[in-house]
C-alpha cells in the first residue's frame, strides 16, 4: 500500500464532499426567500441517499466487474461484499479499496444534486428524493462505469474524461433538461422578477464548490504525483481565466461586472477544466476556461429564446461547460493523445452520455411525475415551499408573531386558521 | 399641533436627524419605506436577465411639532435632505388633533 496516494486521495474525498454543501449555498443564494431552505436541501438530501444506496449497490454497479459489452457492473460488491481494509487497488503499491470507493462515492452524491438547481421552486420535496434514488441507479451508476471502470465501454474506446466532464456534468446537465421538460416552467417565468435572494451566499458556495473541486480533480488522479499537480494547477489557472471570460463578456453585453457573473464563470471554468485539466499546459488550461466563461455566458440566456425554465442554469453552466471541456481536450491536448481522432472519440464520449442520459432521465422524470407527482401544488409554489415541505423558514426578521405550542411534535396550526405543513394530516 | 412627514433619501438621514436635533426636536420615528416620484426605478442584471426595480428605497421621517415651529421645520428637513439629484423626496405637512404621552398620559403640545 502506498500512504502518500492513500493519504491524499482520503483528503481529496473530504473535498470532493464540501462540494455538495457548496452547491447547496451556490444555488440557495440564487433562488427567492421563500424556497431557499428547499434548495438547500435539495442538494443536501443527496448526502443522504446517495451514501447509503452506493454502499447497497453503487459501488458494485459501477466499478464490479463488468456483466460484458462495458455497460455495467456486476453484483458481486453489494453492500462492499468481499473488500476488507486490507483489498488494494492499483496493485501492491495501491491505495484501500475502501480510499477509492469513498472518493468515488462524494461524486455520485454531486452529480443528482447538480441537477436540482434547474429544478428550483417548484417540485414535491419527497418527488424529489425518490428522483434522486431513481437517477443515481439508473443513468449515473452506468455512465460512470462507461467512463471509469476499465472495462467500461467508453474507457475502452479511450475517451478521455479524468474527472468527470461526461459522467458527471453532461450527464447533470442533460438530465436537468430533461427533467424540465418534464416538470415546465416556474409560475410566472418570463413574467415576474426571480432576482437572488442572496448574493454573498452565492458568493460562499461558489468559493467553497472551487476549494473543493481541487479534491475533485488533482484526487482523480488517485495519487499524489505530476498528474495532481499538473490538475490542481489547471483547476486554478482555468478557474481564474473563465470567470474573467464570463465578466468580460458581460461588461460588454449587459454593462456590468456582476457578483453572480463571477461566481458563475469560476463554476463554468471549473466544469470545463474537470475532463481536460490532465491532458492540456497551463495555457491550454487558460483558453479552456476562457472559451468556457464566455460562451457559457452567452448559453444562460437560450433559456429565454428557447424557452424552457432551466432555473439556475444548469443546461448552460454544466452542460455547455462540460462539453466544451470534453471535446477541447481533443484539440489541445499536449501529451500525444490530442487530434482529429481523439476528437471524434471525445464526441463519441459526449453524445453518446447526452444521448442516454437524455431519454432515461425524461422518463424517470414521467414515472416520478405519473406515480407521485412531481410538481408542488400552485399554492404552495406561489407561498413558498419552505413552509410547506419543511415546516420552517430561512429567515427570521419578524418581532412579533410564533407561539409555542408547548407540544413536542409538528404543530396542528390550523386551529389558528394557519396552514399546517403539507404532510400533516388534519383532522376534519 | 402639526405631522411633518418626509420621505427622503436613505443617506440623508444622519444629516436630517442632525438639523433637527440643533433645532430642539425631542424625538421623531424612521421607517423604511419604498417608493417612486418621477426618478422612478433602477434596472439590475443578474445573468443577462434585467429587472427593472421601480420601487425605490427611501426612508420616511415624521415628526410632532406645534403649530408655529412647523414651516420652519418643513424648512430645516428640505435644506438637510436636498443634494439636488432626481429622487430627493417630499416633505408634507398634516394638522393633528391629539397627541398622548404613554407614560405619563400628557395630552397635547405638552406631550410632543
Amino acid at each position: 500500500m502506498n500512504g502518500a496516494d492513500t493519504a491524499f486521495v482520503l483528503i481529496s474525498a473530504a473535498l470532493v464532499m464540501l462540494m455538495t454543501p457548496g452547491l447547496a449555498f451556490f444555488y440557495g443564494g440564487m433562488v427567492r426567500v421563500k424556497s431557499a431552505l428547499n434548495m438547500l436541501m435539495m442538494s443536501f438530501i443527496s448526502l443522504g441517499i446517495v451514501s447509503v444506496l452506493w454502499v447497497l449497490y453503487g459501488y458494485s454497479l459501477t466499478f464490479g466487474d463488468d456483466i460484458g459489452s462495458g455497460l455495467l457492473g456486476n453484483l458481486d460488491h453489494v453492500g462492499l461484499a468481499g473488500i476488507d481494509p486490507e483489498t488494494l487497488t492499483g496493485g501492491k503499491e495501491g491505495i484501500p479499496v475502501f480510499a477509492f470507493a469513498l472518493f468515488q462515492l462524494m461524486f455520485a452524491v454531486l452529480t443528482p444534486a447538480l441537477m436540482s438547481g434547474a429544478l428550483a421552486d417548484r417540485v414535491k420535496f419527497s418527488a424529489w428524493s425518490l428522483f434522486i434514488a431513481l437517477w443515481v441507479t439508473v443513468v449515473y451508476f452506468p455512465v460512470a462505469h462507461w467512463v471509469w471502470q476499465a472495462d467500461g465501454w467508453l474507457f475502452q474506446l479511450e475517451v478521455i474524461d479524468f474527472a468527470g466532464g461526461t459522467a458527471v456534468h453532461i450527464n447533470a446537465g442533460i438530465g436537468a433538461l430533461a427533467a424540465v421538460l418534464v416538470v415546465g416552467k416556474r409560475i410566472g417565468f418570463k413574467k415576474e422578477p426571480m432576482r437572488p435572494h442572496n448574493l454573498p451566499l452565492v458568493m460562499l458556495g461558489a468559493a467553497l464548490l472551487w476549494f473543493g473541486w481541487f479534491g475533485f480533480n488533482a484526487g482523480s488522479a488517485l495519487a499524489a504525483n505530476g498528474t495532481a499537480a499538473t490538475m490542481a494547477l489547471n483547476t486554478q489557472v482555468a478557474t481564474g481565466a473563465a470567470m474573467l471570460g464570463w465578466l468580460v463578456y458581460e461588461r460588454i453585453r449587459h454593462g456590468a461586472f456582476t457578483t453572480l457573473g463571477a461566481a458563475s464563470g469560476a463554476v463554468a471554468g471549473l466544469v470545463a477544466i474537470t475532463p481536460s485539466g490532465a491532458h492540456v499546459n497551463a495555457l491550454g488550461a487558460i483558453l479552456i476556461g476562457v472559451v468556457a466563461g464566455a460562451v457559457c455566458s452567452w448559453a444562460v440566456s437560450l433559456k429565454y429564446k428557447l424557452g424552457y425554465d432551466d432555473s439556475l442554469d444548469v443546461v448552460g453552466v454544466h452542460l455547455v461547460g462540460g462539453v466544451i471541456g470534453t471535446l477541447l481536450v481533443g484539440v489541445l491536448a499536449i501529451d500525444g493523445v490530442g487530434g482529429m481522432s481523439q476528437l471524434g472519440k471525445q464526441a463519441i464520449g459526449a453524445f453518446s452520455v447526452m444521448a442516454f442520459s437524455f431519454v432515461v432521465s425524461w422518463l424517470l422524470a414521467k414515472i416520478v411525475d405519473m406515480t407521485i407527482g412531481f410538481r408542488a401544488g400552485e399554492d404552495d409554489e406561489t407561498s413558498g415551499l419552505d413552509q410547506v415541505f419543511h415546516a420552517e423558514t430561512g429567515y427570521d426578521f419578524s418581532t412579533v408573531g410564533g407561539t409555542p405550542t408547548g407540544r413536542s411534535t409538528v404543530p396542528d396550526l390550523t386551529e389558528t386558521g394557519a396552514a399546517a405543513p403539507r404532510n400533516k394530516k388534519v383532522d376534519a | 399641533m402639526k405631522l411633518i412627514t418626509a420621505v427622503v433619501k436613505p443617506h440623508r438621514l444622519d444629516e436630517i436627524k442632525e438639523a433637527l436635533q440643533a433645532f430642539g426636536v425631542q424625538g421623531l420615528t424612521v421607517t423604511e419605506a419604498s417608493g417612486y416620484g418621477r426618478q422612478r426605478g433602477h434596472t439590475e442584471v443578474y445573468r443577462g436577465a434585467e429587472y427593472t426595480v421601480d420601487l425605490v428605497p427611501k426612508v420616511r421621517i415624521e415628526v410632532l411639532v406645534e403649530d408655529g415651529d412647523a414651516e420652519q421645520l418643513i424648512e430645516v428637513i428640505v435644506k438637510a435632505s436636498r443634494t439636488g439629484k432626481i429622487g430627493d423626496g417630499k416633505v408634507w405637512c398634516v394638522p393633528v388633533d391629539t397627541a398622548v404621552r404613554v407614560r405619563t398620559g400628557e395630552r397635547g403640545p405638552d406631550a410632543l
